[in-house]
């Protein structure tokens, strides 16, 4: 019987061609939708957390409050110390120290008077230490527009839309005028190494990024940082894990009363992140279901013209004494092994699509110019494990609904009406 | 119920719900069908020829009174157990043939067995036989678009006949048949009634059919009109 149906599926490409397209169709939208805004999300969150979060950061409680102002007069004291008892206690984490600093930078004529100057944001990275992931995690490498990246004390990467500018070349000296720990004025020279462009509005407006020694010296931080950042070694945020370490740590300082005392904190914690990662994970979940839906009234309207087109053939099999139950336990055999191909080949073309968009890219610059979000200047797909099954679900349920839908017409509709239309 | 004895019906009555009020299709219909009876029933449209058929076909239920099938009262069936009489016991062969289009005409007439679970070799087996009966065996592999009218119908009566039911039910099986291919549907049925001692029901007003009948049931505005009994010079041809 399964062979004889599995024919008729075959043969009548009015029930296998148009809803196997109907479900591909859906199914290959979705995968690419999914891939797709998983993508930007998932670039998004890593752009967030490689410059800004960590996977968990480290501050002082008094640091933590103010943390967007960049208050470095409440950094970590004896931070070398703090980072190697980090390293110790949670060693499948990468810890660096980091300090983020607000600023100008004056760059000088040949007479030593002004030039050009501006606002700058600043990171203080480990730039120099050979185990060091600071220059991947900032993706240097690949963001060097002129020059090339500091290879010794003393020198600075700039961002390319300042360089460009203020027609500022590498090699050029530069002063960083700053804020020092304690409240005074900072002043250092530094030699630009190269200018970089991360593809992002709030990072290329003004960005400098220099070795933390540097900077140490020039905001008279010795052994201080403004925060330690952690980074999972499979460079993917784990909620759970990090959940776990940062109250296993806040809880044995829980008793001091300091406000140096340091306080871990998890990206998700951090600048509004919460919502961001809850997004990211309801967006899949409501395509889903707005895709199951949307697919369903389609499905279940080509159903019932398929229903109504195949009121015969059911009339036909009544009357050759195979019972309603049966016919419509067939339909849904039916819409399984629809659904199936549907969403195999959906999930196939859609995964084709979501591999180009993720190794090519689209290119978002423009339409970022202004914007202040950290977000990346290519918006590429992603391709998660998830991608690989999602379609099914949808795929699969829209199908079984439409005929299960289409199909109660089977038991409304009086035997002898099912004839009478077949006589018609 | 007598063993000879396949259709039994006492005082049959079929009404419609019709808007607010209900149209009665057949009303006090009692008839004894014998096995092995070749019979029409024959009457204008609406004269409740088909609604007949259907309630004895078990595709359609009793208003009031009592029809027995094969020794099962109509009445009760659930549609599983109705399902069940009409996959062993009854056959049905239509106007328009329906035939399952995307199927060849093996498959068409394979189906009957499928759903009795007859082995693939059983299947064949009966299959070609019930061709052969038909004269239809070059055609066994043919798709329903390729034959003509009466190459069809014979189609459906191999697909009827194939399970060897005790009754088939035939809803003007040459309305849409010229003369003679009518003739030889007819004939066709004639002789698998004989040889198989199979009964027929038909509803027809065909005069072509009628020639062959045995048994010829009037209906009018949904009663009996006439009930007689007749051997025709083809009939006696035949037998």
């Amino acid at each position: 019987m399964i062979r004889f149906l599995f024919k008729g599926i075959i043969k009548d490409k009015s029930r296998s061609l148009l809803p196997i397209i109907v479900v591909s169709l859906g199914v290959m939208l979705m995968v690419v939708m999914f891939c797709w805004i998983h993508g930007i999300m998932g670039e998004s969150l890593r752009l967030n957390a490689n410059f800004n979060t960590g996977h968990l950061k480290v501050m002082t409680r008094a640091y933590a409050k103010d943390a967007d102002q960049m208050p470095n007069d409440l950094a970590i004291l004896r931070v070398d110390n703090q980072l190697k008892e980090l390293k110790t206690a949670y060693p499948n984490l990468d810890w660096v120290k980091r300090i983020r600093f607000g600023g100008l930078i004056d760059f000088p004529d040949s007479n030593g008077e002004t030039r050009a100057q501006g606002p700058v944001v600043g990171w203080a990275l480990d730039l120099f230490s050979p185990e060091s992931k600071e220059s991947l995690r900032f993706n240097l490498e690949r963001s060097l527009v002129l020059g090339k990246l500091p290879a010794k004390p003393g020198e600075a990467l700039i961002s390319d839309l300042f360089a460009t500018k203020f027609h500022i070349k590498p090699g050029e000296k530069f002063t960083l005028f700053g804020t020092t720990m304690d409240g005074g004025m900072a002043f250092k020279n530094l030699i630009v190494s190269g200018s970089i462009r991360f593809g992002s509005a709030s990072l290329d407006r003004g960005a400098v990024i220099a070795d933390i020694s540097d900077v140490q010296l020039a905001l008279a931080m010795d052994d201080a940082a403004g925060e330690i950042l952690a980074f999972f070694n499979s460079n993917r945020y784990d909620n759970e894990q990090a959940s776990a370490a940062a109250l296993a740590f806040n809880q044995k300082l829980k008793s001091i009363k300091d406000e140096y005392a340091p306080v871990m904190i998890t990206l998700r914690e951090q600048s509004g992140m919460a919502d961001f990662i809850d997004y990211v994970d309801a967006i899949g979940s409501v395509m889903i279901i707005v895709f199951m839906v949307a697919m369903s009234i389609v499905l279940w309207n080509a159903g019932l013209l398929g229903g109504l087109r195949r009121y015969n053939e059911f009339g036909i099999r009544l009357a050759m004494g195979e019972d309603k139950d049966h016919i419509y336990k067939t339909l849904i055999y039916e819409a399984v092994f629809i659904g199936t191909i549907g969403s195999v080949l959906g999930t196939t073309f859609g995964l084709l699509i979501a591999w180009y968009l993720q190794t090519v890219g689209i290119d978002i610059s423009g339409i970022m110019k202004n914007s202040s979000l950290l977000m990346p200047s290519v918006a590429r797909a992603e391709i998660t494990p998830t991608a690989w099954y999602i379609g099914f679900i949808p795929g699969l349920i829209s199908v079984v609904l439409g005929n299960a839908l289409s199909g109660i017409g089977i038991y409304k509709r009086q035997t002898a009406q099912l004839f009478k239309e077949l006589e018609a | 119920m007598d063993d000879s004895v396949i259709i039994k019906i006492e005082r049959l009555a079929k009404r419609f719900p019709v808007g607010t009020g209900e149209f009665t299709a057949l009303h006090n219909i009692s008839l004894t069908f014998q096995k092995g009876e070749f019979t029409g029933l024959v009457g204008p449209s609406g004269s409740g020829k088909t609604t007949l058929l259907n309630i004895i076909g078990t595709l359609d239920y009793p208003s009031e009174g009592e029809v027995e099938v094969v020794g099962r009262s109509v009445k009760g069936l659930t549609h599983k157990q109705a399902a069940y009489l009409r996959n062993y016991n009854i056959g049905f062969i239509f106007q328009t043939y329906n035939l399952l289009q995307v199927y060849t005409v093996f498959e068409n007439i394979e189906f009957a067995l499928l759903l009795q679970n007859h082995t693939a070799a059983q299947r064949k087996k009966a299959v070609m036989e019930a061709l052969d009966w038909v004269g239809l065996t070059d055609k066994f592999n043919s798709k329903p678009s390729q034959l003509s009218g009466g190459e069809c119908q014979r189609v459906a009566i191999a697909r009827a006949m194939v399970k060897r039911p005790l009754l088939v039910l035939a809803d003007e099986p040459s309305a849409n048949l010229d003369a003679k291919n009518s003739h030889n549907i007819v004939q066709m049925m004639k002789r698998l009634n004989k040889e198989l001692n199979t009964t027929f029901i038909f509803a027809t007003h065909d005069e072509k059919v009628m020639h062959y009948l045995d048994r010829i049931i009037t209906l009018r505005d949904g009663a009996v009109d006439e009930d007689r009994l007749i051997l025709t010079r083809e009939n006696q041809l035949l037998c």
